[in-house]
């Protein structure tokens, strides 16, 4: 069940297994080893087969597309036309949208199959998938630890070889930590590269959609799917979408790598350090040319961070009131009692904590002091990145300060739980693309490399990481399924 | 006793006359079915997104370049955040530091015939929030979001006006504006447009301004008038009596013709606007600009001072013709016909049809006499065809859907008798009736002359042409 999206087409187009055969392969597995990963919310046993059907005729008349029966799972912030969206919250558990995510769209329309809905942290808010309403997902590499998150299902399902890919958003490293912590290449895009429309917002200034997969190549066969001008959101952008696959084969030689200092300080766990170390000779053994950069601004990622997104989730999560849909308590007296009782029941803890920290942040007289302030040093933070951008073609470090913590370690320190995004916020603040690629282990946990693009540098991007891919084997490794 | 001064801001929601929403496709025709045009955007469901009517952009750039005002080169819309239940997304999507529409103003015509410049602070785009029915429901409430996403501009006043008669000058002459440019409809029973009277008094003389309170979504100039004057005695009252005017939010009734607290200050809501993050800042060239100028119509003002000084109508008439479109539009179709009778259909049009159409009830757009009906009405009395008299028995058959002048005034005989011959006929017969009248009017009593037209008017059934008869009628009692 290690099959790359590349394979599975090629798999698909020879003829030497159908799609129904390799979706009913992975429902199996899923089956099987879903009630101990815990990484899916919905399996959608019966829209996949039935999808999988229609794309073997569409193989059989010689009309298939590129993704044409390959199976797929989508985190469950995307909204999907008759099943189920919950968002990983109780607030949605009753949820079924009328409209299918702009992505979906894209995928529906090269006729792949959804597998089912990923777990996630709720609202995508969090470091290690225990926030979800529908309970914690197991990392694959050892379940006692967390998968990372918010898109711990997504990343958890493809290590775990319960899909061969799946879909992810990351607003401050969701798609990336995750991905590092199980082992598996995941690429954030520009934001603005890929359309927002029907994923659930978090911090809309900052979320972006994005694939997890085992290998660069299979990124780039995704992302192009999912890449494009959306008229449906206002904030994507009109700009071609480069072939990605194509781009794949550039060798690396004289490429600027840049290391930033701050990436390798104080914080960082000395076994990732060594790992991060030795991936970065790799790429020298490739012909990169390796530079050490600053990007001095770092240190106020989370702070700056914490304040824009919160301030953005509060106003975005104020839908959620029990009016049209979703949660509503049982007999409310009256409207305050509908809005307090249904919103106390519908969220969890941290979503309830993030609300109250963005609601103070826009709140009269403290504005000026924290979002504008926030905004402000967001401009220095993507200044540090559009200096750093004069001198290299891409900027390189760890994805996370740390291998995969023990489920509970963090739950009671959100400020630590929150360090986890320490290398991977500041690209969410600047806008800027970037991957995580399995680089090594340390303490028998894989170890994530982060890939830092310019703007709309995706295909630079996912050739960098293919070519270390080349000649690593760090992502064909696979836990041990019991 | 000491004098006040009272001291006016309006705030005035346009509902822009656009086909779809601001921020969705769904349609913004009144009066549907509850629920059947709000989209899921318009519902605030997960995960949809705004994106921005194009038009009405175009359409707050109208009224700003008509009131010469600032356009802001680039404007952002702006989250402004409360729960309610008719505010499907928990915000509402607004402007707030940087409107569309920058400072401009605007010229009012006072009852004395002065004219008083009002400020205009600013114009800004926002979607209108859904009705919540209490009425329908027993214990509970209904929401239709339909007109939940309809565009708004919110144009803003300084505190210029002084009186409730300023104000509502003011809001006619925004009204107006709205209409000649095709930007709103000015439907107020459909709240297409709506006022917030921000009223305070302080001391004659005194600089600083009083504490305002704010009353609500007033929907009829007359209620205007009322709201503000209620509101102005009943802060005069409350501050000599040795109280202080709260700054609230009060609510006009109608009905008892008095204004109640709706909430306090201390109770508003802090609106944590912020911008908003799905849209983009929108971006006004100047070409834009230009381009926007150039394309509108001509505007009230512009308007009425061409009807004084190229057609020479009065300034009264001129400011009542240019008073809305439609009464323009009518009038200049009728001037289109005979344009040299611009004073004969300015007084057609402000006298008889507006009497009419004031009794019926109904806009000039409705009226059952068309422009061109009239003119040819007015035309008649032109040729000597009919005289005035009998034009307004024509004119009251035409408004009962009697036909056009002309067929009425064939089908009941009532052409001007203009011949000598004829005429003469009905004066001899006169005379010889009435040989009394004969001598007082020989012996110098010159008064007895309007008694022997009267007569020959009548027997004429009025059609003799009264010139005629006059002229005639000397020569015969000489």
């Amino acid at each position: 069940m290690n099959k790359t999206i590349s394979q599975i087409q090629q798999g698909l187009a020879k003829k030497e297994f159908s799609s129904v055969e390799i979706t009913q392969d992975y429902l199996t597995a899923i089956k099987q080893h879903n009630p101990a990963i815990n990484c899916y919310i919905s399996v959608t046993e019966d829209l996949a087969l039935q999808q999988a059907k229609a794309a073997d005729q569409r193989i059989a008349s010689g009309n298939a597309q590129a993704l044409t029966g390959v199976p797929l799972a989508h985190k469950d912030v995307f909204c999907t036309d008759g099943v189920k969206t919950s968002c990983g919250s109780k607030m949605l558990d009753n949820f079924v949208a009328p409209y299918d995510a702009t992505i979906i769209e894209n995928f529906k329309a090269e006729d792949s199959v959804m597998l089912g809905k990923t777990n996630m942290d709720e609202f995508a808010m969090g470091s290690s998938n225990e926030n979800s309403y529908y309970g914690i997902v197991a990392n694959p590499w050892d379940n006692e630890r967390v998968p990372g998150g918010s898109s711990g299902g997504s990343a958890a399902a493809v290590a775990a070889g319960l899909a061969p890919a799946a879909t992810g958003t990351d607003t401050g490293g969701s798609i990336r930590q995750p991905a590092a912590l199980c082992g598996v290449t995941g690429i954030k895009p520009t934001y603005g590269r890929v359309s927002r429309y029907g994923m659930i917002a978090f911090g809309s200034s900052l979320d972006q959609g994005g694939p997890f997969a085992r290998t660069a190549e299979d990124c780039a066969i995704l992302l192009q799917t999912m890449a494009g001008f959306d008229q449906r959101d206002s904030t994507s952008i009109v700009q071609p979408v480069p072939d990605y696959s194509t781009s794949l084969g550039n060798n690396i030689k004289g490429l600027k790598i840049g290391l930033p200092k701050e990436y390798f300080a104080e914080g960082l766990d000395a076994g990732v350090a060594s790992v991060i170390e030795s991936a970065i000779d790799e790429y020298r053994k490739l012909g990169a040319e390796i530079i050490e950069i600053s990007l001095p601004n770092t240190k106020f990622s989370i702070p700056v961070y914490y304040v824009v997104a919160l301030a953005e989730c509060s106003s975005n999560l104020s839908r959620f009131d029990g009016v049209r849909f979703g949660h509503r308590c049982d007999s409310p007296v009256d409207l305050e009692d509908l809005y307090k009782r249904s919103r106390a029941e519908g969220f969890g803890e941290e979503v309830k904590r993030r609300i109250m920290l963005g609601t103070y942040a826009l709140s009269a007289g403290y504005y000026d002091a924290y979002y504008l302030k926030a905004q402000q040093i967001r401009r220095l933070i993507k200044q540090d990145f559009e200096q750093a951008f004069k001198k290299v073609d891409v900027i390189a470090g760890p994805t996370t300060p740390e291998v995969a913590f023990k489920l509970g370690d963090k739950t009671d320190d959100p400020v630590s739980m929150y360090l986890q995004d320490i290398y991977t916020i500041s690209l969410n603040l600047a806008g800027l693309p970037g991957m995580s690629i399995p680089a090594g282990f340390s303490q028998g946990l894989p170890v994530g490399l982060q890939l830092i693009g310019n703007y709309f540098d995706e295909a630079r991007l996912l050739n960098t990481a293919h070519q270390f891919q080349l000649s690593s084997d760090w992502h064909i490794q696979t836990p041990e399924m019991k | 006793m000491a004098a006040w001064e009272t001291v006016i801001g309006l705030e005035i929601h346009a509902q822009l006359a656009t086909k779809s929403k601001i921020f969705s496709a769904a349609s913004t025709a009144f009066g549907s079915e509850p629920n059947t045009q709000a989209c899921a955007v318009d519902l605030g469901f997960p995960g949809v997104l705004p994106v921005l009517n194009a038009e009405v952009v175009n359409m707050a750039i109208k009224f700003g370049v008509a009131i010469d005002a600032k356009i802001t080169p680039v404007s952002v819309f702006a989250r402004k955040n409360y729960f309610y239940p008719d505010l499907p997304k928990g915000y509402q999507i607004s402007q707030f530091e940087l409107p569309i529409v920058g400072q401009g103003d605007l010229s009012i015509s006072l009852e004395d015939g002065q004219s008083k410049i009002v400020g205009v602070t600013r114009a800004h785009l926002e979607e209108d929030a859904g009705k919540s029915l209490h009425e329908e429901f027993t214990d509970q409430t209904g929401i239709d979001l339909n007109r939940a996403g309809t565009p708004l501009l919110e144009i803003v006043s300084e505190p210029d006006m002084r009186s409730a008669k300023e104000a509502v000058a003011y809001a006619r002459k925004i009204h107006t504006l709205v209409q000649y440019l095709e930007i709103c409809d000015g439907n107020m029973q459909e709240g297409s447009f709506r006022c917030d009277a921000n009223v305070s008094v302080r001391p004659m003389g005194e600089e600083k301004l009083g504490t305002r309170a704010e009353i609500k979504n007033i929907n009829s100039f007359r209620f205007l008038e009322r709201a503000i004057n209620f509101e102005v005695e009943r802060q005069i009252d409350l501050i000599e009596d040795g109280g202080k005017v709260a700054q609230e939010t009060r609510l006009y009734d109608s009905d008892k013709d008095e204004t109640r607290s709706m909430r306090s200050k201390e109770e508003a809501n802090d609106y944590r606007y912020f911008p908003d993050p799905d849209l983009l800042p929108v971006a006004v060239t100047d070409d834009d600009i230009e381009r926007i100028r150039a394309s509108l119509p001509e505007l009230p003002e512009q308007k009425r001072q061409r009807y004084i000084s190229d057609l020479g109508l009065s300034d009264y008439n001129a400011e009542l013709l240019t008073g809305s479109r439609d009464i323009a539009d009518y009038f200049e179709q009728a001037l289109a016909k005979a344009p040299t009778l611009s004073s004969q259909i300015a007084n057609w049009i402000l006298g008889n049809l507006t009497g009419a159409l004031n009794k019926a009830d109904l806009d000039i757009k409705d009226s059952p006499i068309s422009a061109v009906m009239l003119i040819e009405l007015i035309d008649r009395i032109a040729d000597n065809t009919i005289s005035g008299k009998i034009a307004k028995q024509v004119f009251d058959a035409m408004w009962q859907g009697e036909g056009s002048a002309d067929a009425i005034i064939e089908a009941q005989g009532l052409k001007q008798i203009t011949d000598s011959g004829a005429i003469e006929a009905i004066i001899d017969e006169v005379i010889a009736a009435n040989p009394d009248q004969v001598e007082q009017f020989r012996a110098g009593k010159e008064k007895v002359l309007g008694f022997f037209v009267g007569q020959i008017m009548k027997q004429s059934k009025g059609k003799a042409n009264p010139g005629k008869v006059n002229q005639l009628l000397r020569d015969k009692l000489k």
